[in-house]
């Protein structure tokens, strides 16, 4: 056999097709490119909402013309033209499904190659999907059964008319409209997104789950995700995402925001896998996201997440410790390729006193890319006995990538406690070698090392969700063997 | 079972191996000795298929078929292990996982069904016992944090539950207190059978005082310069490697 060089491996990964490129021919509904004030109340008039939702997005669109992108990110990329974006696209289809079968059967169809079917995930996963396709939710199940609970888990249009004081009461107030560039953009247009609150005591007794999906050519997609957990209340919240092939670049700039309540706990796990554009760098979707938690007294919130997809990554999910003896926690994979890029990492903000935080990273690079991982950890002066633990490793595939870390750390308290360790490794010509040596084929070999590499993160992933990300870790390497 | 015949292998364009030759049969447990730079560890590199090596010339058939047409892990699934002298670490994958993927390519490619998780964790209770290895460490992951000597009980471990018909222990003495050398030649001692081979590679004697070869070999600059029964190990212990060097 021939020689196989981590040169050929990299070329190998570049060749990879990405798997999930097929474009859904449902009629949409889209509004012309361009934004101004005119597009935002209609759509908030489109969306039927109340006055002062329109009033908060034209406050926020306001904000949002004083502002410029951000350029601190080790990324590169040619800013989109937001007069050329279509700012609302909503499948024409918006009459409410009395049952699953009066669904259009593209639109199952679709789902079913992106491995979700839900009648199959309804029936033997107990997971409750809200899928959202193109900004608006097509099929919010186990509603009856969460209802029972109290629990709300419905898309965010829905929740502005069915909850609109909840709504009102929390939306921005973790990520304020004039937080940054894309926060501001999401709040002034966002389209849909999903909404949970777990009431007082209440432990959610299934993994809450939502599809995102961008369709329409041309549209970006502004998310705007708000999960509250009540005090003592527990929810575990996945969220996964792929994406059509398109040659032209497609923006996702969403908004999460987390809150838990006096010792509540949030899980949110993702999974991300969006059309990482082609091995020339063409295409792809940029996701600019802002995710941030705020934890109360003896709150936890813990975020996981598996980015395989997406040109350009620009995301830091981030948890404001406010109450004491609270708690978050980061656990990262992030696999870049080709041309992606990513700098993606987290802010641990702590005030309360012994808050506790643990970010552990893991980059995967291949190809021409760049992964880097930047994670700010602040103690601020009243925290007392905070704690920081900070793990960033790297790993890299041939010679032409790049891992970077930017860890900041500002610390104003001295009885602070934190620590912080970095790697940086190549996949060992040894170690393919010893596999081998054993009967292992080296594809096999590298999946197995890059999912020993990845495996703390994998293991805080729900069990559904763990399996579907070591197939992705799988995909992302297939066919990386001549 | 092996022959190798005038074989010529060199790593960035420096000759190691000079026109080596030697043949194994079923049954037989061979020992190949030399002093440092002789080419020991380059034989079992180029038996395993390591790239880095090159083979000039000369060829190897195992068991009826060319040896050196073969990738690294055809070779590994029909039958060619090598106990490393250093065996590497993998984070985050346990042994057992390891094993399990390893037995179950291994069996794919001879046709056999994949072994049932109950099956398979009886192998490993079996298999473990004979090299005293600690339950605790199947579990872990491969060779993390395992001392020199539990690295090296891990590889005959392993071996042991592969099953290879032609087993390559590179200086697997290296770095062994006795007691473990006597837990490491047990295991090899108990896996020998008529239908299997093992060629040991060590610098010193002191291992074939527990695994009893019927053939030794002296190997000094890329060839084989002598060939004789247990006794030329005791020899050579006492002489040194410099009486072979005079004796060229």
């Amino acid at each position: 056999m021939a020689g196989y060089t981590e040169n050929e491996l990299a070329k190998d990964l570049a060749d990879k097709e990405y798997q999930y490129g097929f474009i859904s021919e449902i009629d949409s509904d889209v509004v012309p490119a361009g934004l101004n004030e005119q597009v935002i109340h209609l759509i908030s008039a489109k969306k039927n909402e109340p006055a002062w939702l329109l009033d908060y997005r034209l406050k926020a669109f306001e904000v949002w013309k004083t502002m410029t992108e951000p350029e601190w990110a080790h990324v590169a990329y040619q800013k989109p033209d937001f007069q050329a974006i279509s700012y609302y696209a909503a499948p024409k289809q918006t009459k409410k499904f009395e049952s699953w079968d009066e669904v259009d059967p593209e639109m199952k169809e679709t789902m079913a190659k992106l491995g979700i079917s839900l009648e199959e995930q309804q029936r033997l996963t107990g997971v409750a999907v809200d899928f959202v396709m193109d900004s608006v939710s097509v099929g919010t199940s186990f509603k009856a059964k969460l209802a029972e609970l109290g629990i709300i888990f419905c898309s965010f249009s829905e929740a502005v008319q069915e909850h609109p004081a909840l709504v009102k009461q929390y939306l921005g107030t973790v990520v304020p409209t004039t937080d940054n560039f894309y926060a501001a953009l999401n709040s002034a247009v966002f389209s849909d997104g999903s909404f949970c609150y777990i009431p007082k005591g209440v432990r959610c007794p299934m993994e809450l789950s939502t599809y995102f999906r961008i369709n329409a050519g041309g549209t970006g997609q502004f998310e705007r995700t708000l999960v509250i957990a009540d005090e003592s209340s527990y929810v575990s919240y996945l969220e996964g995402c792929t994406a059509p092939q398109r040659d032209e670049n497609q923006l996702h700039a969403a908004v999460v925001e987390l809150i838990a309540l006096n010792k509540a706990e949030i899980k949110y796990s993702t999974v991300q896998n969006w059309y990482p554009g082609d091995k020339e760098g063409k295409g792809g979707i940029f996701n600019f996201v802002t995710k941030r938690g705020l934890c109360e007294a003896h709150a936890k919130i813990s975020w996981t997440q598996v980015e395989t997809g997406s040109a350009v990554t620009w995301k830091y999910p981030s948890c404001i410790l406010k109450g004491d003896y609270s708690v978050g926690e980061f656990f990262s994979v992030a696999v870049t390729n080709n041309y992606q890029q990513a700098d993606t990492g987290t802010k641990m903000i702590h005030l309360g006193k012994h808050t506790k935080s643990t970010i552990i990273s893991k980059g995967i690079s291949a190809g021409h890319s760049q992964n880097s991982y930047r994670g700010l950890v602040q103690i601020h002066k009243q925290a007392d006995h905070a704690r920081n633990f900070s793990q960033c490793d790297s790993l890299l595939m041939g010679s032409i990538c790049g891992a970077h870390t930017f860890p900041y750390i500002e610390c104003k308290n001295a009885s602070a406690q934190i620590e912080h360790e970095a790697t940086t490794s190549k996949i060992g010509e040894d170690q393919l070698f010893y596999c081998q040596q054993r009967g292992i084929s080296e594809e096999k070999a590298i999946s197995l090392i890059v999912n020993g590499y990845c495996k703390e993160v994998l293991n805080q992933l729900p069990m559904e969700f763990a399996v579907e990300a070591q197939k992705l870790l799988s995909i992302s390497l297939e066919g990386s063997v001549g | 079972m092996l022959k190798i015949t005038d074989l010529h292998a060199s790593i960035n364009g420096t000759e190691i191996l000079k026109g080596l030759s030697l043949e194994i049969k079923a049954g037989e447990i061979h020992a190949i000795m030399g002093p440092n730079g002789a080419g020991k560890s380059t034989l079992a590199s180029v038996l395993a298929g390591k790239e880095d090596y090159e083979v000039t010339s000369g060829t190897i058939t195992f068991e009826d078929q060319d040896l050196l047409e073969m990738s690294i892990e055809e070779r590994a699934r029909e039958g060619v292990f090598l106990a490393f002298q250093y065996p590497v670490e993998i984070p985050g994958v346990s042994n057992v996982n390891f094993l399990k993927t390893a037995i179950n390519e291994i069996r794919e490619h001879k046709g056999i069904p994949a072994l049932s998780a109950k099956d398979f964790l009886r192998l490993v209770k079996e298999k473990s016992a004979l090299v005293d290895l600690d339950a605790s460490l199947a579990s872990r992951a491969v060779n993390e944090g395992f001392s020199g000597g539990e690295k090296k009980r891990n590889e005959i471990f392993q071996m042991a539950m592969l099953e290879p018909k032609l087993a390559v222990l590179d200086e697997t003495d290296s770095g062994l207190d006795i007691d473990a050398l006597r837990i490491v030649a047990r295991g090899v001692n108990t896996l020998k059978s008529a239908n299997n081979a093992t060629l040991v590679i060590t610098h010193y004697q002191r291992l074939l005082d527990h695994i009893i070869p019927d053939f030794v070999h002296v190997l000094y600059d890329g060839k084989i310069v002598k060939t004789g029964g247990k006794e030329l190990a005791l020899a050579l212990e006492e002489k040194g490697y410099d009486w072979i060097k005079s004796a060229e």
